[in-house]
């Protein structure tokens, strides 16, 4: 990798105002970063560690019952902490491998948007808000595509606050050379509705699959999603599964989260 | 070039480092300490592992600079003190958990990290923790057996060879 400048800042203040530099980026964990670099598919001339931030860092409840989990927080973290929610507390267990979690973070992975993470479905899925240094987005609005989100330069991931679910589930076909999501789907059921989003499948990136909110709102059973059809337009397909395939995974990686929620 | 200081093996070192030097190059460049592999590019292959304040890490995918004021521990700080195989490599060596050896080291630590934890892991389990270390040799089928074995643990309880 080319080389670079390196920053450790212990404050957020001070992990901005370094990030304001020409072509800083922040480092978080590292874990896809440090192999991007080393590709030369990125090549900053700064680089902010934003590791030694203990604001960045923790899980807490807050007094409406949601829970924040700081960007810097990583993955291990997220899967040991008896306040996380089941569906979510699968997602951060099976993330790569146990080296991976003890390195990568929450902001990092929803930062970076890779079209099959897991971490992006949980956020749609759940409706989580991401708070930044400098606002409030919902998931709703964060995530615009393959790697794309609402992130402006220099912008970063504080931490993102999730509603808790009564209900939930996260299944992931893993993709077994990368083990990540050859599709993963992330079931959330509030009082209020049912929210179903999908990661690995699209080309666009995660997405909500509406159709099967709708007809799991009428009806909470695998039965219910028999007659909904998935197009594979617009649906991946690379050496490790044709459109076709994934298309067909969709719904079966639905229902094994609709039997398995809790 | 910045400076980094840390304990590895419980000795303090230090040096001078290009801030892109990964740790993993610090530790078999600077301080000659080639038992830890760099087996790919992609942060896939766990030849790499190595324990950072007592946490599995991949040291290719770490800055030296991250790992600075840390206390590291590396495949050649795992025998016993009178220099003689400690249990973990002990076993590998008793199952032939190993043919060329070289994804050996950080199958070592990351047995090492998983022991910490659970001392007497199932098979399952076992797989599990390895999931980030790929052996091109063995099939993995003696490893699980070498750590089976290594917790006391019966290793006839997994399939035959
Ligand atoms: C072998 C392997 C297997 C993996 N398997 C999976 C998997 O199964 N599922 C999965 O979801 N992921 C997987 N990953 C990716 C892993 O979860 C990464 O940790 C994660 O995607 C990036 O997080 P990071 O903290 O390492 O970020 P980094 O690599 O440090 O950064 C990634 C990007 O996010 C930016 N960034 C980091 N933090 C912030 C922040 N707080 N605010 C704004 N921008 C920020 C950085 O500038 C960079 O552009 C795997 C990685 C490896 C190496
Ligand atoms: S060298 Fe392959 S994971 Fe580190
Ligand atoms: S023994 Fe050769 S790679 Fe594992």
């Amino acid at each position: 990798m080319y080389n670079f400048e390196f920053k450790q800042p212990k404050t957020i203040s001070e992990a901005l105002t370094a990030l304001k530099s020409d072509e800083a980026q922040a480092l978080a964990g590292g874990q896809t970063l440090i192999p991007t670099m080393k590709q030369r598919l990125a090549s900053p001339s700064s680089i902010v560690s934003l590791s030694e931030i203990p604001e960045m860092k923790g899980i807490c409840k807050n007094d409406d019952g949601s829970i924040s989990i700081g960007g810097g927080t990583t993955h291990a973290d997220v899967a040991n902490n008896s306040n996380i929610f089941p569906g979510l507390v699968t997602l951060a267990e099976n993330i790569g491998d146990a080296a991976v979690r003890n390195r990568g973070t929450i902001g990092g992975s929803l930062a970076n948007n890779d079209p099959a993470a897991c971490y992006p479905a949980a956020a749609l899925s759940a409706g989580a808000t991401i708070v930044t240094n400098a606002r409030e987005i919902s998931a709703d609005d964060f995530f615009q595509g393959m790697f794309e989100t609402a992130l402006d330069e220099g912008e970063i991931i504080l931490s993102v606050r999730f509603p808790v679910p009564f209900l939930s589930s996260y299944q992931k076909f893993i993709q077994p050379a990368s083990r990540f999501a050859m599709v993963g789907v992330f079931l959330s059921n509030f009082d209020n509705g049912i929210r179903v989003a999908v990661t690995g499948a699209s080309e666009e990136g995660v997405y909500r699959w509406v159709e099967a909110e709708g007809a799991l709102k009428d009806n909470f059973s695998e039965s219910a999603l028999n007659d909904l059809l998935i197009e594979p337009k617009g649906i991946i397909g690379d050496i490790h599964a044709s459109k076709e395939y994934r298309a067909h995974l969709i719904k079966v990686m639905t229902k094994r989260a609709v039997k398995s929620a809790s | 070039m910045p400076d980094v200081k840390m304990i590895v093996n419980g000795k303090k070192v230090s040096g001078f480092v290009e801030c892109r030097t990964l740790l993993v190059e610090f530790i078999r460049n600077d301080l000659q300490l080639t038992g830890t592999h760099v087996g790919c590019d992609t942060s896939q292959c766990g030849a790499c592992a190595i324990h950072v304040d007592g946490k599995l890490v991949k040291a290719c995918t770490m800055l030296a600079l991250e790992a600075n004021s840390c206390e590291v521990s590396t495949i050649e700080g795992q025998a016993n003190e009178d220099g003689s195989l400690n249990f973990i490599q002990q076993a590998f060596k008793d199952h032939h958990g190993l043919q060329c050896g070289f994804c050996t080291p950080g199958m070592v630590m990351a047995t090492a990290d998983l022991l910490k934890t659970n001392s007497k892991p199932t098979e399952l389990e076992i797989r599990d923790h390895l999931e980030g270390n790929i052996c091109r040799c063995t099939g993995y089928h003696n490893i699980v057996k070498a750590i089976l074995a290594a917790s006391g643990q019966d290793t006839s309880l997994i399939a035959a060879e």
